[in-house]
Parts: C-alpha cells; structure tokens; sequence
C-alpha cells in the first residue's frame, strides 16, 4: 500500500529527514514513537503534501503510484488522509457544508457520481453513530470554538466519512484528557479494516493502549533506527529512547 | 509558517472578466465644466426651473470647494475639466418596450448575465436599466402603479412629481456636504426616483443595473428614495464597468428618507472595472450615500458587497432622526490588484432609544489597500442610543493591507456602543486542511471567503446572495491549475 524509500526531506535548508525506508501493507497498524524534532511531524506533512516541505531524494509509492508527484487534493483523492495535530478552524462555513464538498471532491476524483444532500446525510448519520458525535456537531462552523478533545473527534469523524486507504495520525493523542483519547481511540479502532492501514504518530506510549499497532518504529534525527512489535511500545514508555539512541550510535560490532 | 506563499500569489492575480466595450453611437459632450455645461444638462432634460437654479447654486458652490484628501487612499490629481459631464445614447424617442431598445445594448446586458427578458419573468424584479446616463427601459411600471408605486428615472420624476423632487432633494445630502456630493448636485447625469405611498409594501424588490461605457465620461448618478408612512422598499443597486485604458470618475449621491415605521433596505453589489494590476484605468467611486430615519421607529439597512473599482470612498450612513429608529450596515468590500477602498459608516444617533449595528468585513489580496471608517455620534438627547460595530480585516498574501479607524463621539451617558475588531491572515494552513480533504485551492478559498463573509451575505435577497457570492468568487479567482 505505501512504500517509502530513502526519504530526505526538509523545510527549505534544514534537512530534516534523513532517509527513511518504510512498508506498509493493506491492514496493517504502524506506529511512529520518537523523541522531539526526531521528524515525526515532518514525515506526515511531506507524505500530505504541504507546500514548503522539499524532497531531497528518495520515493514514495502509494498503490504504486509516485505519490510525492500529485498535489495534496489528489493524494486525498487517492485515499490519504491526515489527522492534523492542530486541526484549523473557519470560522463561517458549516461543518456540513464542508463534509459534503470533501466528499463529494474526493468521489469525483475516484469517479463516483456525487452524492445528494439525501444520499449525504443518510451516510453522515451513519458515521455519525459509530463516532457517538452530537446532532449539533454539524451545524457548527468548522472546528471553530470546538475542544480540543471536540476538534480531535471532528478528524476522525471525516476520516470515516472519507474512508481513507491510509490514514496518517498526527499526534491524535497530544492535548486529549484519558476519556477523550479512548474515545478518539474507539473511532479509529472501528474504523480498522483488512484493506484499510493506519500509521499512527505518537509521542506518547498510552495512545498505543488503545489503538494496538502492528509494528512500532522508532525515528531518530529524520531516521528510523529501530523497529519491534507492538511491545517495543511498552518498552520504550519503561526505559526511554536512549538505549536505543545508544545501540545505534555504538554498533555491536564495535 | 514556513510555506512559499506561491499558491496566493497565483490566486490573487486574475483578471475582470466583464472587459469589453459596446459600441453605441453617443452623444457626448466635450470636457470641461462651466455654468454652460450646467445650464446644457439642465436644458437637455428640459428640467423645470427650480432644477437648473440648485444645480447652479450647486456649482457655484462647489467651485469654492477642495478635494477631501483625508481618505487613505492615493492617486495622482483629477483635472476636472479633462471630463465630459454628458454623455447619452443616441435615441430617436424614449423606447415604449424592449422592443425599441438597442440590440447591441441588450447584448450587453446578456454578456452580464442579466437579460432583462429573464429578469422580468424568473426573477420578479422591476429593472431600471443606466446605460451611461440615459434609463433606456423601465420595466413593471404598471404593477407599481397599482400599488401606487412611484419608479422612475429622476429625470422623468422631476417632471411627473416636482413638488417632490424639489421636497427631498438635498433633503439628506445637501450640496454643500463634501465636494463630490457638490459636484454631483451640479451636474448629475440620472438615477433613480423612488416614492412608496403611506402604508404601502413595495409588491416587488426594485433593481437597477448601472454601467459605465462612454469613454472618458464621468458617471454622477443620483438617486432619491422615500418611503412615506408605514411603507417598505427593498432596493437593489448592481453593476459591472467594461475594461479601459483612463481613469473614470464615479461621483454617485444617494438618499434615502424613511418617514414614522418606514422601512427601506439597500443592497448594493458592485463591480466596477478595478484597473490592471498596476491599478491604471479603474474606476474612481466616489460615493455620499445616506439615509435618514425621519420618523419613529423608521429603519434603514445598507448592505453592500464591493469588489471593484480602483479607488472606493464610500460611506452609507443613517442619522437616526426618529426616536425609536434603526440603521444598519453590513459590508464586505475587497481589495485586489492595486485597488483601495476607504469605505465605513456613520450612524448619528440623534433620537431617544436609536440603535444601530455595523458589520464591515475587509479583504484585502495583492496590493489591495482596505480601510476601514467609521463613526459612531451619540448626540446629547439620543437617551438609551444603542450601537455594536463589528469590523473584520482579512489578508490574503502578504503585500496587501487592512486599516481600521473607528471614531465615536458621545455626548449622553446613557449610550451604550461596542466595537469588535479582527485581522486575520487567510492561513495556507486553512488551504492546506481543504486540500487534504480533497478540496481543491480555489475551491478552498472561496468557501474561506465566503464563510467570513456569511454575516452580510446573510442579509441580501436570495438571488442577490448568490450573484453576490459569485462576484467573489470571481474577484478572487486565480490561474489555479
């Protein structure tokens, strides 16, 4: 499903990502665990496509496709989605009327016929029920006045409405109390499916308590230096990230 | 934010789209202004005496007068005497019904998208086309006339009812108000006259498209609409100027008087040419537009979406003269290109219990300059006056600008005024979170816009909002690819 080669990538002098390789296959759940300014952030953002983001060298498949070569629209098209970490609010436009043009932008990309305002909402409810979002959700502008644990809902809600084949969490958990989290959580577990994969960005291990990865990679200064199971997760919230630092910098050989 | 600002820069570059100039033999006067030109204009439209004595009164008041150079806004010096001050299309009689009026006229209208054929059928709006200075078709008139609805282009108003003409006009605007409100007293083209008799509901919202064409002619209309006793009007002012090479001048006046529990509500889209990116050949729109609550409990709204001409001076104002009166404003001006606008209100709270709400939402893109004006004057008798003003800058780019002044003078301790003020800065963070969604740029940007905007767009007619949203869309279109 994706696959990243050799990814260097920076913001315009400052390298920032230093050559990463990753795979992920229909299904699964890959984690991203890492100190700060280890790159996490980045790698989401290039893989998004935000202008000022430059790609030095190195590829990224998506399906097979080049990924880095589409515009942002197109990868969403595509099926990419990002939970932003910060998710940004405008102010004006309803939150409805923002769904339906995603939805419908995404459908034509894929060559679906649009949907009807009925068509639309009978999907919406459905979603809806899944996340347990309030009716008044809707109606409000776009993450304006919105919680931080609400704006956190409002990204997994329209990546269920979107239904993405990889959806990148950018620190889902950053800025959510415990029953926020488990409920943001929840959305994403139900939304877990054989053809659809996750990767999941986290600073923090207790995330991981509730969305169960698949594999868990460490990244260090824009590489990634260690990969496990889902029980390096727990490992890693034990002991830190500096024995890892550590093997890598003194290979055994030495 | 890090992030190149190249997707804005691509979308704020667009070009007008209405630029075409018709070709209609008119009759044009040669530049220059003198108590001749006056008297010629006067004499043209066969106007009663009492027209041709305010007009030179007028004049010759305006002579002593100078140019406001407060507004911020900046452009090399206006040689009044380099414009035409007539220009008219050549007719043989005035036209009955379309059928008389000129094709290539009609065309024009069909390339802005409002043919007057559809307009009358789907959207039950009485037209009173400007074409430069001379109406050329007035339609509905006999609905109107059942209502006892007076709609008509003030030259013919002047010889239909004098008495009320010579009543009301300056009524509002004086001629000795502001030098272009002098100048457009002196030499005003046409406009609309508008009279709703005592407790009468306007049976149909009334429209009139303005356009300038003639070269080099500048354009001063002038419009007078009173709303007697208990009545209601709705009016709405729309236009599109064609693509030129000189700067035109546009000196408009407009008043409006609403007597005890009247109601007149205005709406204005304009679009008038707002120069190449360098700002050469826009519209100068130089606008006094104002109204009076006469009454009690009278009200009026101003609504307005201004997204062309070069240079915009325009602030729509209420005095509210009736206790218990009401003035709003809800604004959305642009400014792209290299177009300024210093645009705001005035509410002059003169009765007991007045209130009045502001709205203004600013956009500036390119080099656009936007200010913000306005003031709000509590006078010593408007016991319990009200007043919420809210005013909202947005930056699109980074070369552009937004300025607010906000006056307010007090002179009763009762009042009670609130001012609320944004900037915000369209954020590539916002583009960026549509995009993500699979919505593309300019799509993006105009739900942005327009979302901003919803306030004021929220208090036009229905069509007029969805024309009005368009224009925005279209004023900020870009290359997208």
């Amino acid at each position: 499903m994706l696959e990243i080669k050799n990814l260097v990538a920076g913001v315009e002098d400052n390298q920032i990502l230093n050559g990463i390789d990753l795979k992920i296959n229909p299904g699964e759940v890959h984690a991203i665990m890492g100190p700060n300014g280890s790159g996490k952030s980045t790698l989401a953002q290039v893989l998004a496509g935000r202008d000022g983001y430059e790609v030095h060298e190195g590829e990224v498949l998506f399906d097979g496709k080049d990924l880095l070569d589409l515009a942002p629209e197109e990868r969403a098209g595509e099926g990419l989605f990002l939970a932003f970490q910060y998710p940004v609010e405008i102010p004006g436009v309803n939150t409805t009327y923002f769904l339906k043009s995603a939805v419908n932008a995404v459908r034509k990309y894929r060559g679906l016929p649009e949907l009807d305002s009925t068509e639309f909402l009978k999907l919406v409810r459905e979603k809806m029920k899944i996340l347990e979002l309030p009716q008044s959700f809707l109606k409000r502008p776009v993450n304006e006045g919105f919680s931080g644990g609400e704006k956190k809902r409002n990204e997994i809600f329209q990546m269920a409405m979107l239904e993405p084949k990889l959806a990148v969490l950018d620190e889902t958990d950053s800025g959510l109390d415990i029953d926020a989290l488990k409920a943001v959580a929840e959305g994403v577990n139900r939304l877990r499916s054989p053809d659809r994969s996750q990767l999941v960005i986290t600073h923090y291990q207790r995330l991981l308590d509730y969305i169960v990865p698949d594999f868990v990679h460490v990244l260090y200064k824009g590489k990634i230096i260690h990969t496990g199971g889902k029980e390096l997760a727990l490992e890693l919230e034990e002991r830190g990230y500096d024995w890892i630092i550590k093997e890598h910098n003194e290979p055994v050989t030495a | 934010m890090s992030s190149s600002t190249d997707t804005i820069d691509k979308l704020v570059k667009n070009e007008y789209k209405y630029g075409w100039t018709t070709e209609i033999e008119s009759e044009t006067l040669d530049a220059g202004l003198n108590e001749d030109v006056v008297r010629f204009i006067s004499a043209k439209k066969n106007e009663p005496e009492f027209m041709l004595e305010w007009r030179l009164r007028a004049f010759r008041h305006w002579e002593k007068m100078a140019e406001p150079k407060w507004p911020h806004v900046h452009y090399p010096p206006i040689d009044f005497q380099a414009i035409s001050y007539y220009s008219a299309p050549k007719k043989k009689e005035g036209p009955k019904s379309l059928d008389e009026v000129d094709p290539k006229l009609l065309e024009t209208y069909e390339k802005l998208g409002i043919p007057l054929e559809e307009q009358k059928m789907l959207a039950g709006v009485a037209v009173d086309a400007v074409f430069d200075s001379v109406s050329v078709a007035t339609t509905f008139k006999e609905t109107l006339q059942k209502a006892g609805v007076v709609f008509c282009p003030i030259s013919e108003a002047v010889h239909s009812h004098p008495e009320l003409v010579e009543k009301y006009i300056g009524s509002v605007v004086p001629y000795t108000d502001n030098f272009y409100a002098a100048l457009n007293s002196a030499v005003f083209s046409d406009g609309s006259f508008v009279w709703i008799p005592k407790g009468t509901r306007c049976p149909m919202e009334l429209s009139t498209y303005f356009r300038i064409n003639a070269r080099n002619t500048g354009q001063f209309e002038r419009t007078l609409i009173i709303c007697e006793e208990g009545s209601y009007v709705s009016y709405l002012e729309g236009c599109t100027a064609p693509m030129r090479d000189e700067n035109q001048l546009h000196a408009a006046v407009v008043e409006l008087v609403a007597h005890t529990d009247a109601e007149i509500k205005y709406s204005t889209v304009q679009n008038w040419y707002p120069g190449d990116e360098e700002g050469r050949g826009g519209i100068y729109n130089f606008v006094t537009k104002r109204g009076l609550c006469k009454g009690p409990r009278s009200k009026i709204s101003w609504t307005q979406v201004e997204t062309g001409s070069a240079i915009t001076w325009k602030y729509p104002s209420v005095i509210l003269q009736g206790d218990d009166s009401i003035g709003e404003f809800y604004s959305v001006a642009v400014t792209n290109l290299k177009q300024q606008a210093d645009t705001g209100t005035k509410m002059v709270h003169i009765g007991k219990n007045t209130r009045s709400t502001i709205v203004s939402k600013g956009i500036s893109a390119g080099r656009g300059q936007n200010s913000y004006r306005g003031l709000v004057q509590i006078h010593k008798n408007a016991t319990n006056a009200r007043n919420f003003s809210q005013c909202d800058s947005m930056l699109i780019g980074d070369q552009c600008g937004a300025h607010t002044f906000p006056y307010i003078e007090l002179k009763n301790s009762s009042a009670k005024v609130e001012h609320e003020a944004t900037t915000s800065k369209i954020g590539e963070d916002q583009i960026f979170y549509c995009n993500q969604r699979g919505i593309e740029t300019q799509d993006a940007v105009n739900m942005i816009v327009n979302g901003y905007c919803k306030e004021v767009f929220q208090q036009l007619p229905m069509e007029f909002a969805v024309e009005a949203q368009k224009l925005l869309n279209v004023s900020l279109e870009g290359s997208v690819g």
